[in-house]
């Protein structure tokens, strides 16, 4: 579904490479753990797939279902499939939170020629969804995130998911900033969409998050590489021994 | 003081074409206000009050022609049901317009009223423009006194039933229009005021407000979109005590806009807002320069301003809140803000503040910026293209604005037509 194949990327601004020729392919039905120490590229390697300006792809190929999406607009890639659940979800006051998410749903369908959702389908699809993930009326009526908890803002990223339905599922390091219950509500919520048509990349620093999220293989990222991959194995190890290991092990 | 020669050149070039109402009582207030503004004069460049705008086709003696605007949408407010009063190129069209009678309210027009007995109205015709010129000459204002020939007089003594929608219509492309209005909403009564419209090639409109004690007046106005229109206008108000005022205009398209809008708030715990959105794409210069008197205790004023800009185009913002002695608990606010959707637009703002009293709250702010670079990926990662997820933020930006428009539907119908309009220019 996602083959990214030797990313090299490097920042726009400064001559600093930051991916280093990464490797990684998600099959649909299947969920990818990536994991690595601070600086080794993650949120770079989710910020560049979701098309994020400020970076400049130097080599190699990033393709969903077979179609190379880095030469594509973020609005592209996202009617194509991919969506980025945030690490920071920006706050924008002043656009109301269901006029947004009705006009992404809406601008996604017009995009693949698909019938636009009508307000009374909307409504009752994100009032069930919303209510799976303890969100309640009043944060659908505010601003986008704007004055949401830490919590509330990871919570709205997956009802987001959830009603864009997208097939290529990326976390950007989702559990930071949540306390536990929190992290049950959102694991709950990306376990539900886990189906056999649809990919998840979760990037993450810590292991706890993928008790609840089980993962099918685990990737540990240094240097702006893959260094090592393997089972949810791999991440118990990394949370018993940390990062330092298995990065001497591969140097 | 006498004017100097050339200034006084200029304003006889200027007033040649115009004739002065001969009728009634407006003529002594007529005369007193060319006496004003001979020795005012008319504006010139370097004028401090006319740093920002540039006053040349204002006070040159022809109005530079407009093109006519294809507009082939709903007329603005269609939606309401509203008492429509309507001036083609300055001119009354009775055809047009509704039958003045309403309960709750007395409407009569200025070009019939000279010989009636309108003791209200004898009492407020140039009265406020007159007070107004204070700290500042505002000679247009005084030019409008003086010649206008026509606009309503509006005496409020209820709560009528549906607003008066004042609507201008351009049809002649080097029209001249002066239209000057006079509103007295007694104690305790309610009106909201509507004015739609291009009016003519170069606009210049007066509109005084008297509120007596507890009084309330809404001032909502769309001015037109003709590209190439022109207009300076001003509202002079007087609010007595718990009255409230309250004014928002809408500016999209027009070569050039100066809105002026002075208040005074006599009566203690009077309330004043003025707001404005405007739009500006291109050859387009768009001004607000508001004066806020306090003169009495525990009123509130508040000044928003909202100009999103490109291709070039100019907003200019001159605001100032003036607390007087003894005007203690003042509660004032201001804030004017541009969106600059590029490097060639410019937004030039004098936020001032000016106080004798020592137990007040004033705040004042100005900010310019371009468009959010996050907020905008983030929608766009939602699959919102670029176009529109930059119309979202810029209507989210206009939001503060429109929103000091107390009427919802109102509000609404406005942010319906920001939308369309950005829509549009998106194309």
């Amino acid at each position: 579904m996602l083959e990214i194949k030797n990313l090299h990327v490097k920042l726009e601004e400064e001559d600093k490479a930051i991916l280093k020729g990464v490797d990684l392919t998600v099959e649909a039905g299947k969920v990818h753990a990536v994991m690595g120490p601070n600086g080794s590229g993650k949120s770079t390697l989710s910020y560049v797939l979701a098309g994020r300006e400020g970076y400049e792809v130097t080599e190699g190929t990033a393709t969903l279902d077979g179609e190379d999406i880095l030469g594509m607009e973020p609005e592209e890639r996202a009617a194509a499939g991919l969506f980025l659940a945030f690490q920071y979800p920006v706050e924008i006051p002043g656009v109301g939170n269901m006029t947004f998410l009705r006009t992404a749903v809406n601008a996604q369908r017009k995009a693949r020629g698909e019938e636009e959702m009508n307000s009374t389908e909307f409504l009752k699809t994100i009032r069930a969804r919303a209510k799976e993930l303890d969100i309640d009326a009043e944060m659908l009526k505010r601003g986008v995130n704007s004055g949401f908890s830490g919590g509330e803002k990871k919570r709205n990223e997956i009802l987001q998911m959830a009603m864009l339905e997208p097939r290529m599922c990326i976390l950007d390091e989702t559990d930071s900033g949540l306390d536990v219950d929190a992290m049950k509500l959102v694991a709950q919520g990306v376990n539900k969409l886990r189906d056999a048509g649809r990919g998840f990349l979760v990037i993450t620093h810590y292991q706890r998050l993928l008790d609840h999220i089980v993962p099918d293989v685990v990737h540990i990222m240094a240097g702006g590489r893959i260094v090592k991959s393997g089972g949810p194995e791999l991440a118990l190890e990394v949370e018993k021994n940390g990062y330092a290991d298995i990065v001497e092990e591969v140097a | 003081m006498a004017l100097p020669q050339p200034k006084l050149d200029a304003l006889d070039a200027r007033i040649a074409a115009l004739s002065m109402p001969e009728d009634g009582w407006p003529r002594a207030a007529r005369e007193a206000a060319l006496a004003r503004l001979r020795e005012m004069g008319l504006p010139g460049p370097r004028d401090e009050y006319w740093r920002f705008t540039r006053p040349d086709t204002l006070v040159q003696a022809e109005a530079p022609a407009a093109a006519l605007f294809e507009n082939d949408e709903a007329p603005m407010f269609d939606a309401f049901d509203r008492l429509k009063i309507v001036f083609t190129d300055g001119v009354f069209d009775a055809e047009a317009s509704d039958d003045l009678a309403l309960e709750g309210i007395e409407i009569e027009r200025l070009a019939e009223a000279a010989t009636a007995d309108l003791h209200w109205a004898r009492d407020l015709y140039g009265v406020l423009e007159a007070r107004g010129h204070s700290p500042v000459p505002r000679p247009l204002a005084a030019l409008n006194t003086a010649f206008a020939a026509d606009g309503v007089l509006i005496r409020v003594t209820g709560r009528p039933s549906k607003p008066v929608s004042l609507i201008y219509r351009h049809e002649s492309e080097t029209s001249d229009a002066y239209l000057h209005h006079c509103v007295k909403v007694e104690a305790g009564a309610e009106l909201t005021l509507l004015e739609n419209g291009p009016a003519a090639a170069r606009f210049n409109n007066v509109i005084e407000a008297e509120i007596a004690d507890g009084g309330t007046l809404h001032h909502v106005r769309a001015q037109g979109r003709d590209h190439e229109r022109r207009a300076a206008t001003h509202v002079f108000a007087r609010l007595g005590r718990q009255s409230v005022f309250k004014s928002f205009s809408v500016t999209v398209n027009g070569v050039m806009t100066r809105n002026e809008c002075v208040i005074e708030l006599d009566g203690e715990e009077g309330v004043a807002h003025v707001a404005g959105a405007c739009v500006g794409d291109g050859d387009f210069h768009q001004d607000d320069t508001v004066f806020i008197t306090h003169a009495a205790e525990r009123c509130e004023s508040r000044q928003v301003f909202k100009k999103v800009l490109r291709n070039g185009a100019t907003g200019v913002f001159q605001g100032k809140i003036l607390v007087k002695p003894g005007a203690q608990k003042t509660d004032g606010y201001q804030i004017s803000q541009s969106l600059l959707l590029d490097e060639d637009s410019q937004f030039l703002a004098k936020p001032e503040l000016e106080i004798y009293a020592d137990d007040v709250a004033c705040s004042h702010g100005s900010t310019s910026g371009d468009i959010d670079e996050d907020a905008l990926f983030y929608l766009r990662a939602r699959g919102i293209p670029e176009g529109e997820a930059t119309d979202i933020l810029t209507l989210a930006f206009l939001a503060e604005a429109v929103e000091e428009i107390e009427d919802e539907t109102l509000a609404g119908d406005i942010t319906a037509r920001l939308e369309a309009w950005l829509a549009r220019r998106r194309g």
